[in-house]
């Protein structure tokens, strides 16, 4: 589903990404974890190319994220193409990012509407499902700022899955919960998992790691140190720098 | 429970401040009343007279399109300073230089005596004499609206800047479009920055409108002044323009706090019931 080989990424002088080769399959849940700042949170940014990468290839589905190849040469595609990429790959971040002047429900049926052109009331069925999918059905009227942190945040996993994506992108999404909203989040994600979405996490939450996840890869400073199975990875590091970071948190 | 029976702490200096404000209103109220010059009963013959009412009407005709006008190119020119094409950004930073580093009094002039620097105005089909495009009331529009335009650029920016830059991420990661971004999501939210600087604008504009006065545009100041300037009842006619105008903007500004209450959805919920502040009633700290 994700095919990434060498990517390169550069903001300025800083090499943040430095050949990255990573593959994600149909399917499958991957979890990405490193130290902070080696580059996690700039690769899920580059895979639905809200940055662009300075070098390697990068395709989702088999399509180059950002360019398209015409007689042998790379051509930059236009916005909406992007957009219309994009659309196709849900995102969860960290702080939610909730649109702020609407309710749960017109969160989640904003992109529908506007994107896919969705008639109304099939996106308002499929929103109040999605939200009651997520355990939410008595808050579909409640603005973001009337909601925790696990409720927005499964508010925000059920806008992404209203686009009805083939790839969903989570950014350390239990990283600002308080520890008991942590596991609501972490059971919406697991059941999406045992419903066969292909996921790729950037987490801290080891265990999850554990006990979710098919692959899970070490990044330290813009490379991908190792990957594997998680009991392999997590229980047999082969490199050094993977056996000292899983020490740190473990 | 036992009733708090307590002296209240003395305030002498509130009392005699409260006594002093009750005497000067007294003697103003007193004096406005008896003196005949105010000619009362002009005032009141004249603020429905017909030649007021019409200029009335053309300073709110003013007033409305110019700030309609003022805040769509706003918003244009706004997007355009923070567009990452650097032409268009600078384009839009000269904008606001010239139209808010020169006096709209001058910038109505300008518009009024446009006649001689183009004589003739032709925008591709259309051909016209400049001296008939451009009546008074069209230079009056025009000076109004593009400098209000530059005022409202700065506010808009200001909004747009006051949104989290992860709303338009999360946006963009959705599939929805830069355009579509800006303005289900951004301006929105924006609006809750933009609405009280903009509702002021609107007040001053309805006063800034009387500028027009000196290129003869009959508004409600001009009609006033055409009318004392036959009876010579400068007072009275002066006194029902001070009416209209604070009559307006009593009206403006109820409808501003409606507007900014609409736009505080779903955001600082709390201070919805917000009361005016009052200075810190300093004896409780002692
Ligand atoms: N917009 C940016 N401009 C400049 N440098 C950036 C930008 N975004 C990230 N960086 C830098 O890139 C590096 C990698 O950042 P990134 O956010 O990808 O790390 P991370 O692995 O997600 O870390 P964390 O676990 O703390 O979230 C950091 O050194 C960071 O300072
Ligand atoms: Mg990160």
């Amino acid at each position: 589903m994700i095919v990434a080989t060498g990517v390169h990424k550069r903001y300025g002088t800083l090499d943040v990404l430095k050949g990255i080769d990573l593959t994600v399959q149909r399917g499958e849940v991957t979890c990405l974890i490193g130290p902070s700042g080696s580059g996690k949170s700039t690769f899920l940014r580059c895979v639905n190319r809200l940055e662009r990468i300075q070098g390697g290839r990068l395709a989702v589905d088999g399509e180059l994220m950002g360019y398209k190849t015409k007689r042998g040469r790379l051509h930059e595609l236009r916005e909406d193409e992007i957009a219309a990429q994009r659309a196709q790959i849900g995102m969860v971040f960290q702080h939610f990012h909730l649109f702020a002047h609407m309710t749960a429900l017109e969160n989640v049926v904003e992109a529908p509407l506007r994107v896919r052109k969705v008639k109304r009331e099939d996106a308002v069925a499929q929103g109040t499902a999605l939200l009651a999918r997520v355990g939410l059905e008595d808050k579909l009227d409640a603005y973001p700022s009337q909601l925790s942190g696990g409720q927005q945040q499964r508010v925000a996993i059920a806008r992404a899955l209203a686009m009805e994506p083939k790839l969903m992108l989570f950014d350390e999404p239990t990283s600002a919960l308080d520890p008991e909203t942590v596991g609501e989040v972490l059971d919406v994600i697991r059941d999406l998992a045992a419903d066969g979405m292909t996921m790729l996490v950037v987490t801290h939450e080891m265990g999850f790691a554990r006990e979710v996840a098919d692959t899970v890869v070490f990044m330290d400073e813009g490379r991908v140190i190792e990957s594997g199975p998680p009991d392999e990875l997590l229980e047999r590091p082969a490199h050094p720098r993977t056996r000292e970071f899983l020490a740190r948190v473990l | 429970m036992q009733p708090i029976d307590a002296v209240p702490v003395r305030r002498p200096g509130r009392w005699i401040a409260a006594l002093a404000v009750a005497l000067l209103a007294a003697a103003v109220v007193r004096s406005v009343a008896t003196n005949p010059r105010f000619q009362w009963d002009v005032v009141g013959e004249m603020l429905f007279s017909d030649r007021i009412l019409h200029g009335l009407v053309l300073t709110l005709e003013l007033t409305v399109i110019a700030m309609v006008a003022g805040v769509a190119l706003g918003i244009l020119v706004a997007v355009a300073r923070m567009s990452p094409n650097k032409l268009l950004a600078g384009a839009g930073a000269f904008y606001v230089w010239l139209f808010r580093g020169t006096p709209v009094l001058v910038q109505l002039l300008f518009w009024n005596f446009i006649a001689a620097l183009y004589p003739t105005i032709e925008l591709g089909p259309i051909h016209a004499d400049a001296n008939t495009l451009i009546t008074p009331f069209m230079a009056s529009l025009l000076g109004l609206a593009l400098n209000q335009a530059a005022y409202m650029a700065e506010i808009v920016r200001a909004g747009i800047l006051s949104v989290p830059e992860g709303q338009a991420e999360a946006a963009s990661a959705l599939g929805l479009s830069r355009a579509q971004t800006l303005r289900r999501i951004v301006l929105p939210q924006a609006m809750r920055v933009i609405v009280p600087p903009t509702g002021n604008e609107t007040i001053s504009m309805l006063k800034t409108t009387s500028l027009v006065s000196v290129i003869a545009s009959s508004d409600l100041l001009y009609s006033a002044q055409l009318i004392y300037s036959q009876s010579f009842q400068q007072i009275p006619l002066l006194i029902v323009v001070c009416i209209w105008y604070l009559a307006i903007t009593t009206l403006l500004s109820l409808g501003q706090s409606m507007l900014e209450r609409r736009y505080g959805r779903g955001v600082a919920r709390a201070r919805r019931e917000t009361k005016p502040m009052r200075l810190p009633n300093l004896a409780v700290a002692r």
